[in-house]
């Protein structure tokens, strides 16, 4: 090797990896109706990020498109640095469907040595065991796919998606089939998953489940991104809502400089700052509550209030994107 | 790389045709056709006991021909109602999404199914016509001329139709590919049914319309070639008076021309059916 070839593969090196997924400008057209329009995110490496949106929104689709596995009329994806038109790229990608079904006529660890053989790994027959043992179906291995009731072939999609040693794991409605206990056992293994710095995109209803465990969420409707951001940006700060009588202009005014008020008859609710957190800041609100009270308001209740992630998100699918958490 | 894809595709295919009904139907279907032809060859011995042994040979050459052709129809519909579920109904069931999520190209697993299937075909024709070809010779003492190239044009028969099956499966339902195909499975054996009337009639039209549907779909054609190659020599060098014509003689071998247009067809279908399936959306 030439020191010039050398230099550029240090410089290379260090680099900083290409995102897990990248996609950009993405479009599908089903006859008439426009699935996908003109859609850019990126997952980065061991990040967590949710896909959110009403039905119909295109999840499913980009995430199709984003494996090969639909033809997007333009736009361009990278898996792992690598243009996904490349069967390469998928070489470290797990995928569990929306729609998963694997052969009936093999057994649960006939499905998972069949998926290590495709994905070109060696994976010693150990790691596939404790692969199904997370899922739970180690008692199951030896059992035909057939014979497994809708909740245990998706355990055994989540084992598939993971066995090939993925840095990038995409799960469509994971718990779509679960029972309670299943949908805790999926977030624990999306803990787990985040802690070993693998990527994960996940496609959920659950929207509860996506603020547990995503780091960013991008939300879609109509084919379009709408909004996108970490929990935070998307969130903004939290909320105190206060009802008091007797409010003067000087303490409305004081109200006002803690954060945006609005006002509801005796109800007040101040939108504290983004990224405050009262656990952090825990002289806010009672500064806040002393100042009124020094102000002659009479406070009859002060409780704290936090934006879910749902409201936020029917917030913006009812009203439209934001604008500034693009 | 890409020939380990092939391969895992071809054993995880011929594992399914093992381990679904099909194989169970098939080798019923094949046992009955078996058992009674055995019969029937029995019987055929016992009640023309006044036949000469080489009429005797003559005859059982002709019933073996009918008999091989039911062979070459379960094979037929067996494998191309294992070829349409096993491309079609993947895709139509979601088996398909997890597989080809995987780093392999699509081209791959078509031809590793392809694979599979043709492997699976030709063992079938190979071991159910083999056990016919033994009932005959037990039976009526008649061993055919050329036993392994009648076998290899059938398997050649059941690969076109399979090719076939697969290309439809690509782009219609599981269902309708396998009724399709043996559809024009039929269609083209009927097409030269007629065309050979019209070649003993000797109107060169009604003639075409065999060699036409010959050139079109292979099936036939092979048949005609497997048959010269099963039936008695005596027959193969000029069929006699009255026997122009007859949809279970063939007066004449395969010529090389027609074995290559063969192979062209198979590979032509085969890069259409990848088309096919590497622009569909799944």
């Amino acid at each position: 090797m030439t020191p010039r070839a050398e230099a550029a593969g240090r410089l290379l090196a260090e680099l900083p990896p290409a995102p897990a997924a990248w996609c950009s400008g993405l479009r599908k057209r089903y006859r008439r109706r426009l699935a996908v329009d003109d859609v850019s995110f990126a997952v980065g490496r061991g990040e967590v990020v949710g896909l959110l949106g009403p039905n119909g929104a295109g999840k499913t689709t980009v995430i199709k498109i984003l494996l090969g596995l639909v033809r997007p009329d333009a736009g361009e994806v990278l898996l792992l640095g690598r243009p996904a038109r490349d069967p390469r790229a998928r070489a470290r990608v797990g995928y569990l469907p929306e729609l998963f079904r694997y052969q009936p006529w093999l057994t649960a660890a006939e499905v998972l040595r069949l998926h290590v053989r495709l994905a070109g790994v060696a994976v010693p027959d150990g790691e596939r065991r404790e692969c199904l043992a997370a899922v739970g179906l180690a008692d199951r291995a030896g059992d035909r796919v057939g014979g497994f009731s809708k909740g245990m072939q998706q355990r055994l999609g989540l084992a598939v998606a993971l066995v090939a040693r993925p840095d990038l794991v995409v799960l469509d409605e994971p718990t779509s089939a679960l029972d309670p206990i299943g949908r805790a056992d999926v977030r624990d293994l999306l803990l787990s998953l985040r802690d070993r710095q693998v990527a994960v995109l996940l496609n959920s209803h659950l929207i509860g489940e996506v603020e547990r465990v995503c780091d960013r969420v991008v939300i879609l409707d109509k084919g379009r991104v709408a909004a996108s951001g970490t929990l935070a940006e998307l969130l903004g700060g939290r909320e105190v809502r206060l009802r008091l009588s007797e409010v003067s202009a000087a303490a409305e005014a004081r109200l006002a400089a803690a954060g945006r008020l609005i006002r509801t008859g005796d109800e007040f609710a101040v939108e504290l700052p983004a990224g405050h957190d009262p656990a952090q800041g825990p002289d806010t609100v009672p500064d806040l509550v002393a100042d009124l009270v020094a102000l002659g308001v009479r406070v009859h209740a002060v409780e704290p209030g936090r934006i879910s992630l749902e409201e936020r998100l029917l917030d913006i699918l009812r009203t439209g994107p934001g604008g500034d958490h693009r | 790389m890409t020939t380990r894809i092939v391969l895992t595709v071809a054993a995880l295919t011929l594992q399914e045709a093992a381990r679904r009904r099909v194989l169970r139907s098939l080798a019923v279907m094949t046992v009955i056709l078996l058992s009674l032809s055995a019969w029937g060859f029995a019987r055929l011995d016992a009640e023309f006991g006044t036949l000469t042994s080489g009429e005797a040979r003559l005859a059982a050459s002709t019933v073996l021909n009918l008999v091989m052709f039911g062979l070459s129809l379960i094979a037929a519909l067996g494998t191309a109602f294992l070829a349409g579920p096993t491309m079609a109904g993947e895709i139509e069931s979601g088996t398909a999404l997890a597989v080809l999520a995987r780093p392999i190209r699509r081209s791959a697993v078509l031809l590793g199914k392809w694979l599979g299937l043709v492997v699976f075909a030709s063992g079938f024709v190979a071991v159910a016509g083999l056990a016919q070809l033994v009932i005959v010779r037990v039976t009526m003492d008649y061993w055919p001329p050329a036993p392994v190239t009648g076998l290899v044009l059938l398997a050649a028969q059941s690969t076109v139709l399979l090719t076939l099956g697969l290309l439809l499966s690509t782009v219609i339902s599981p269902m309708a590919s396998g009724i399709v195909a043996v559809g024009l499975f039929g269609a083209t054996w009927i097409a030269g049914v007629v065309g050979g009337v019209g070649h003993a009639l000797g109107n060169e039209g009604v003639e075409r319309v065999g060699a036409v549907s010959r050139v079109l779909l292979p099936t036939d054609g092979l048949w005609r070639g497997a048959m010269h190659a099963i039936q008695h020599p005596a027959l193969g060098a000029g069929l006699p008076q009255g026997f122009d014509g007859h949809p279970f003689l063939s007066d004449s071998p395969l010529t090389i021309a027609y074995v290559a247009w063969s192979c062209l067809w198979l590979g032509l279908i085969l890069a259409l059916a990848a088309i096919a399936f590497h622009r569909r959306d799944l």
